[in-house]
């Protein structure tokens, strides 16, 4: 009797043959063969062409903005929203239900809305705008406006991560450590932060690697000024628009690069999550 | 229906999960598979089922080689371990999807099914639950609904996988009754899993031992208990004491007693298993030798004892090994034996391995660490036995 | 080590299991100013701007007829993707979950990838696919047929990118369900198709909703890759999101904020049906939606 069917072994369960075909037909139509193609039209400009391309200043300078707000922006969101996760797990107060609910807005709201809707907040004649900017500050069509869009973009992805760990936390622990003699922010510091870390981690990385690729929140509010607050994605459509497909390819192709790596690193990331809970 | 296992092969990754297996089940038999986790039971089990494959090797069922087979053919019904019932369905529903799941052509009519499945949960006592979830049910109650599933489609082979693993002891003890019962009047051929020996001897025809892929020993209840093979047999079907003693001329010396091994044993050293309630003791002052027992020199020490029910056990110190002993309360309360009494030990009965194989399949050389290892010499051996 | 005054409880004292009020209450403060700033306003602004002009306007604003045409794409860009996708994020999972097989990491990962590239790239691939100087351009051209800044075009990029919602929602739910309950289908003598329907789907259910949902909600408010391959051309390949780009850059900002409020109100409702869901399931989230 043969076991094993190729790779993998034999089971009763039938449909193996045609659910993986469905399943590597479809995705080579759709995301390999054009994600290759990317690639190759890439490879097609030749090492000089791709040099000149990210390395010219205004590539540059969009990648240092994407990355730089991305950045700073996943930082915002893992401070605020591991609040937001702590003071939702942890407290009851009037409002909770709500605000629960609505912290998956940025994910259901179709980004150009919260673009438009941004850009007109923080606008000079906007609610927000308004009021910063006779206290000096102005956002819009700046690089501020771009870590604001990207705050709000990447708000929920640290609250969610955060949040089931923290309500499977064992409150038997904590009650331990105060019979122990323990204060509570030490409790805090030593027993509670340690297993949300990893997870803290997990979602300022999704929110990061969600914010450098972010296009329809950020462009109305960015003002666009190459060089200053233009970001990557933006750059990418230009030259399209231009016709330059190799360049756009080059940097697209960079962009793809990237986001390999910060899968890779979100899945380990995830690998050392499920471990701290024991899973 | 007859199954034949022969030479049967399962690998997994790197590891030989069975190894050239055979097995031969009568018809009608109620048969065993018992082993410690990661023997390979299961494994066996779901091969039989056609739930997986053998790497070499067949299973032929009433002289048929089980994989040209189809699965009606077979006549298999196969009870998981965690029951695996169809959580959305009611009992009763669960009951029935064997038979409505049949080919129009065999299918039976809606009244005809409800009858049959009325009747089932009538078997296994369930006839008042039949609209409930699985997940309002107790385990046992889940056990059952399995069981009355799996007769549904009318096996003539059933297969259980730890039947009675999760359930409370009273639970068991009340199903395996059952369990017997319908596995009589249906005249199946039954072969369930378990690690638990006291079940196996309970309930089976037969019992086969596996380890480690490998079947040790096939025999009845009383074959396996008395006349364990090897050392992990006899190990594994309940408590052993160890004795060292040296194997010469095809006779073993303990102490000043001659034991006959029941196998060919070469020369050399050796390790005598005795069960707990084969070891019996006498006080120091009182001496109480009948001319059947044979009396180990040298003294033990009670440090333990512990009446459970009708049972007693005592724990003794003898040699700075520890010896469990196990007698009746009015045995213990004759002898007087208090903890800190001295007494003396006597065997009963003992069965002789060689000592290479006993460490090598059970934990006799871990069980005598509480003496440390000297490697000995033959002479000192010698001189101990006087 | 230096350890922060230790709150010895006094006799009658309860134990400090949690922080002191004033602590809480700053943390509260905190959390609900920045949900109001980052949440709430930009929704109330979309209201507000849509009704600056009064009711009238903001009707007229939705009646346009290139407004209707946005909507009517929209929803057929929906009809289309939710169910194709839905399909393979259920091949995938039963291929996944129910079989070993060497490479099956990588599979996952591979499906991930939409959901993890910048949307400029799900439309951009396309570009170099079928329009003019990709590979099939040459072909597409002499045939007449339009993909690229066309309606294909847009079905297609948005294909790309909500491909792996359900996928994503199936497989954990899978994953954890385990094989015990379709093998005793099979042991009991049901066919594939019947352990399929009768077994697999009742288990899955909820959670198949709730990637339909979230596949839904981000066909439907797409923007980024639609925007490289749609060509904005106006009444045609033009979907609510980018409708609302081509208002609001007219400087015809109450009928953008009108069909931003549209969109916002489909929003509401997958927050919804979503949060229902949840607690219908019981399940949280296992993956991001």
């Amino acid at each position: 009797m043969i076991a094993s069917v190729g790779h993998r072994s034999w089971t009763v369960l039938p449909g193996f043959g045609l659910a993986l075909g469905i399943t590597l037909t479809y995705l080579g139509l759709i995301v390999l063969i054009p994600l290759s193609g990317l690639l190759l039209k890439a490879g097609d400009a030749g090492p000089a062409k791709i040099w000149a391309e990210l390395s010219s200043p205004r590539t540059l300078a969009a990648f240092r903005l994407s990355l730089g707000m991305a950045f700073l922006a996943a930082v915002c969101n893992a401070l605020f929203g591991f609040v937001l996760a702590w003071v939702l797990v942890r407290y009851r107060f009037a409002g909770r239900r709500l605000m629960d609910a609505m912290i998956d807005l940025p994910f259901a709201l179709p980004t150009a809305v919260a673009g438009i809707s941004l850009a007109q907040l923080y606008s000079t004649n906007g609610w927000l705008g308004g009021a910063l900017a006779q206290a000096g500050i102005t956002v819009a069509f700046t690089p501020l406006g771009v870590l604001i869009a990207l705050i709000f973009v990447g708000l929920p992805f640290v609250v969610r991560t955060v949040q089931p760990v923290l309500e499977e936390l064992d409150r038997e622990i904590e009650e331990a450590a105060v019979l122990l003699g323990a204060a509570r922010w030490d409790i805090i510091r030593r027993v509670v932060m340690p297993p949300l870390r990893p997870a803290v981690m997990t979602g300022a990385t999704l929110a990061f690697a969600r914010a450098i690729g972010e296009y329809g929140s950020v462009i109305f509010i960015a003002g666009n000024m190459p060089g200053y607050s233009e970001i990557v994605p933006l750059l990418i459509v230009i030259k399209l628009e231009q016709y330059d497909y190799l360049g756009a390819a080059v940097i697209a192709s960079g962009m793809l690069i990237a986001s390999f790596v910060l899968l890779l690193a979100i899945n380990l990331l995830q690998a050392r999550m499920r471990r701290w809970q024991g899973g | 229906m007859e199954i034949a296992v022969k030479n049967l092969t399962k690998r997994f990754e790197h590891l030989t999960v069975l190894d050239r297996v055979n097995l031969q089940i009568q018809d009608k038999e109620f048969i065993g598979l018992l082993g410690p986790s990661g023997s390979g039971k299961t494994t066996l089990l779901r091969i039989l089922a056609g739930l997986e494959l053998a790497d070499d090797g067949a299973v032929e069922i009433d002289g048929r080689d089980s994989s040209t087979l189809s699965l009606d053919e077979r006549r298999v019904g196969f009870v998981f371990q965690h029951y695996a019932l169809f959580n959305h369905m009611t009992v009763f529903q669960n009951v029935a999807f064997g038979l409505q799941v049949k080919p129009r052509q065999a299918r039976k009519s809606s009244a005809a099914i409800a009858q049959r499945v009325r009747e089932l949960l009538g078997l296994v006592q369930l006839q008042a639950f039949e609209d409930r979830f699985p997940t309002q049910l107790s385990g046992g109650q889940r056990q059952r609904v399995a069981l009355a599933r799996t007769l549904a489609i009318e096996p003539k082979v059933l297969l259980l996988d730890e039947p009675f693993g999760a359930l409370d002891a009273k639970v068991r003890v009340e199903l395996r009754r059952s369990l017997r019962e319908i596995h009589d009047t249906a005249g199946l051929t039954t072969v369930f899993v378990t690690h638990d020996q006291d079940e196996a001897l309970d309930l089976a025809d037969r019992v086969a031992i596996i380890n480690r892929g490998i079947i040790e020993q096939v025999g009845t209840p009383v074959e396996v208990y008395d006349a364990p093979k090897s050392p992990f047999v006899f190990d594994f079907l309940g408590h052993t004491n160890s004795f060292d003693c040296v194997v010469r001329g095809g006779k073993a010396y303990l102490g000043e007693n001659q034991l006959v091994p029941d196998e060919v044993i070469r020369d050399g050293p050796a390790v005598a298993f005795v069960r707990s309630h084969d070891v019996l003791l006498a006080r120091v002052d009182k001496a109480q030798t009948t001319t059947s027992t044979r009396r180990l020199p040298g003294t033990a020490l009670v440090r333990f004892i512990s009446a459970l029910g009708q049972r007693a056990v005592a724990e003794i110190l003898y040699e700075r090994r520890l010896i469990e002993v196990e007698m009746t309360r009015e045995t213990l309360q004759e002898l007087g034996l208090q903890v800190g009494s001295k007494c003396t030990i006597s065997l009963r009965h003992a069965r002789v391995y060689a000592r290479r194989e006993a460490e090598e399949q059970t934990r006799v050389a871990e069980r005598a660490a509480v003496r440390p290892r000297k490697r000995r010499r033959f002479r000192d051996r010698l001189s101990t036995l006087r | 080590m230096a350890r922060a005054k230790a709150s010895r409880v006094a006799p009658g004292q309860a134990l400090p299991l949690s922080e002191s009020p004033g602590v809480r209450v700053t943390l509260i403060a905190v959390a609900g100013v920045f949900f109001i700033v980052f949440l709430l306003l930009p929704l109330i602004v979309v209201f507000a701007e849509a009704l600056r002009q009064g009711f009238h306007a903001y009707w007229s604003g939705l009646g346009d007829p290139e407004t209707l045409a946005a909507i009517r794409l929209t929803v057929l860009t929906a009809i289309l993707v939710v169910p194709v996708n839905t399909v393979f994020g259920v091949a995938a999972a039963w291929a996944i979950t129910k079989f070993t097989f060497a490479g099956k990491n990588l599979l996952i990962t591979l499906i991930d990838v939409p959901f993890s590239v910048s949307p400029v790239i799900g439309g951009m691939v396309f570009v170099l696919l079928f329009g003019l100087p990709g590979v099939f351009g040459p072909w597409l051209a002499t045939h007449d047929i339009k993909i690229i800044f066309a309606v294909p075009g847009v079905i297609i990029a948005t294909l790309f990118v909500t491909l792996p919602f359900v996928a994503r929602e199936l497989i954990p739910l899978m994953q954890k369900q385990g094989t015990d309950q379709e093998e005793a289908a099979i042991m009991l003598g049901a066919n594939g198709l019947q352990t399929f329907l009768r077994i697999t789907l009742p288990n899955i259910k909820w959670g198949l909703l709730y990637g339909v949902l979230l596949c839904n909600g981000r066909a439907i408010g797409e923007f980024g890759a639609v925007a490289v391959v749609s060509g904005h051309i106006m009444g045609l390949t033009n979907t609510m999101p980018l409708h609302v780009e081509v208002l609001y850059n007219d400087f015809n900002f109450v009928a953008a904020f009108a069909v931003a409020s549209l969109l916002v109100m489909m929003a509401f409702a997958t927050l919804v049906l979503k949060t229902v869901l949840e607690s219908r399931a019981a399940l949280k989230s296992p993956s991001l939606p």
